[in-house]
């Protein structure tokens, strides 16, 4: 498959508008990944470990101090190319509050489209179908203030699907939700992600979302410290909460009763997984000659 | 005698206009004195509502509220007294800081209470401790500081007060699970020093089991239950049908449950959950120890 975003050798520091001499911090040290088309990838990391400013270069937000990012073949640091650029890769923030331009919603939809100068025709469309893709086409003339926070979301995502993007990058779009609007709205990019074939980059703080993708990229103070699926990178439980991570609660009393002797597959993060490998436990020490020989060194 | 405590509370917002709505209905309610209690509930459930009542930002339409016994509403001069009595620390309080130094605004609360020098110096000191501030960031801006500390500082602003009462309105909201373990520790902490009653406003289920004694539950308007954590984690399946999140742990346990593995207690933490199948399968012989 090919790559849609490519990131090589990319650094970045924040310069000190006031004082140029001031000392500089480095956020990204040299980050060098590759997300392939149609993939869902998930980036963790602790407040300050570099993620949003990771995410923020894959639309042109940030430029590279050093290093290249090229989406979809652009390069982000060519500002010709930086509307095309936003057209392919659409960006959703934290805070709903902040995102929502227009006082009717289908109007917020449309709000890029009308940037873009499509014709009113497709526009309608476009606006309808991405309303749809979200489920919030019966919401189309409602204001904004009468919708929860999970619903604001959603309409944010729709505002960026109506450009058609091949990929949307989500910084934290779950951190200010309840869990029902945090349901909706992950349920929303998976869908997304599998029948519409979009590129997801969702940045979160919440193991459990990241459980979900294709793949789970750790960052600590501005480098790559994980690359893998899911179940390889959460069977680092140590290492993970020594970044100031943590595991989903599966994983963690799997990683307690290894610790304990147990053969367990390190493995595990689904619910489904956890229950089968514990009824396992007990099948087998019904039945004593399938013992597992489970041995606690304690 | 319970030190909080509310009989047939009713509040209507917009009455006798075509957008009335009840948040709150016939809420009767007892919280003792020293619990820590998690208020869970989902969006537009009245949780926020009811805890506003509890320091007199909202006025019952009908129905009392009882702090120490006494009706806070009987003598509309003592309000004030009641704000310092219980503390409210809303969600993201760290937007509601103004002050020029950390020091200043930690001290607002207390030096609002007509309390003398020396104390409000204490006070600030002590609280800054207990969150973790370093006494050199006292003295600076708190709008120099990071998200995390700056929330801590908000806090503090309340703690300070020292209210036999502290409400905390999502206080790990947006934070990393390190930061929210830290606050979460620290908040802790600060019951089990002061003794005093803390409660939890939070969305996050796994938080509550870990750091609650009591759980308090709010549905469509009215108060679903308020009991021990165990007692309201065995009731999970009518907790999830609300819309609400129950540990992960506990539906792993309600699925081995269903498939005939029973562990005769309801789990809703990872520790306990090991405990129990290591309890399990030395019974069963399985696991010799060496």
């Amino acid at each position: 498959m090919e790559d849609i975003i490519v990131s090589e050798n990319l650094r970045f520091h924040y310069t000190n508008e006031y004082d140029e001499k001031a000392a500089v911090t480095e956020v990204l040290k040299g980050i060098n990944i590759s997300i392939k088309k149609g993939s869902f990838t998930a980036v963790l990391g602790h407040n300050g470990s570099g993620k949003s400013t990771l995410a923020k270069h894959f639309n042109g937000i940030l430029m590279p101090s050093s290093g290249k990012v090229f989406v979809c073949g652009i390069d982000t640091s060519d500002e010709n190319r930086l509307f095309e650029l936003r057209q392919h890769a659409g960006m959703v923030f934290q805070n709903p509050d902040n995102q929502i331009v227009a006082s009717i919603i289908e109007e917020d939809v449309a709000f890029a489209l009308e940037n873009l100068g499509v014709a009113p025709k497709e526009m309608r469309q476009r606006v309808d179908d991405a309303l749809k893709a979200v489920g919030m086409y019966e919401y189309r003339y409602h204001s904004p203030s009468q919708l929860s926070g999970g619903q604001k979301q959603r309409v944010a995502i729709a505002g960026i699907i109506a450009m058609r993007p091949e990929c949307i990058i989500l910084d934290e779009p779950t951190a200010m939700l309840d869990p029902q609007g945090r349901k909706e709205v992950l349920k929303t990019i998976r869908r997304l992600n599998r029948e519409a074939g979009i590129t997801i980059v969702l940045i979160t703080h919440y193991m459990d979302e990241a459980a979900q993708s294709d793949r789970v990229v750790v960052l600590d103070k501005g480098q790559v410290v994980f690359d893998d699926v899911p179940s390889e990178v959460f069977s680092n439980v140590e290492e993970l909460k020594r970044i100031g991570l943590d595991v989903p609660q599966t994983t963690e009393l799997v990683y307690l009763l290894r610790k304990e002797g147990i053969d367990l597959d390190s493995h595990i993060i689904s619910e489904d997984e956890c229950a089968d490998a514990i009824e396992a436990l007990f099948r087998t020490s019904n039945n004593n000659d399938d013992d597992k020989a489970v041995q606690a060194a304690s | 005698m319970s030190i909080l405590k509310t009989e047939n509370l009713t509040y209507t917002y917009s009455q006798g206009t075509p957008f009335e709505k009840t948040a709150v209905k016939n809420v009767n309610l007892e919280i003792e004195e020293g619990e820590l209690v998690g208020v869970m509930g989902h969006t537009g459930s009245g949780k926020s509502t009811l805890i506003q009542h509890f320091n007199g930002l909202l006025k019952p339409t009908s129905g009392r509220i009882l702090l120490e016994g006494k009706d806070i509403w009987e003598n509309k001069t003592e309000i004030r007294n009641v704000r310092f009595k219980v503390g409210l620390v809303f969600q993201y309080p760290e937007y509601q800081l103004f002050e020029e130094t950390v020091f200043k605004d930690i001290a607002f609360g207390p030096k609002n209470m007509g309390l003398d020098k020396d104390e409000i110096e204490r006070r600030v000191r002590e609280t800054a401790e207990n969150l973790g501030l370093p006494q050199e960031c006292l003295e600076r801006s708190p709008f120099e500081l990071s998200g995390g500390q700056k929330r801590r500082v908000a806090i503090a602003g309340v703690m300070a007060m020292e209210p036999k009462i502290l409400i905390l309105d999502e206080p790990t909201a947006g934070l990393d699970p390190h930061g929210r373990d830290v606050i979460l520790g620290q908040i802790k902490q600060y019951h089990k020093k002061t003794g005093n009653t803390v409660l939890i406003v939070s969305h996050s289920m796994e938080d509550i089991a870990k750091y609650a004694d009591k759980i308090l539950v709010m549905n469509k308007s009215e108060l679903f239950c308020y009991d021990t954590t165990v007692n309201v984690f065995s009731r999970s399946k009518e907790i999830e049908a609300m819309g609400l999140d129950v540990p992960q742990i506990t539906r792993v346990f309600n699925a081995l449950e269903q498939r005939g593995l029973n562990f005769g207690k309801q789990v809703y933490t990872v520790e306990y959950a090991k405990e129990l199948i290591m309890k399990k399968l030395r019974e069963r012989g399985k696991v010799t120890r060496c």
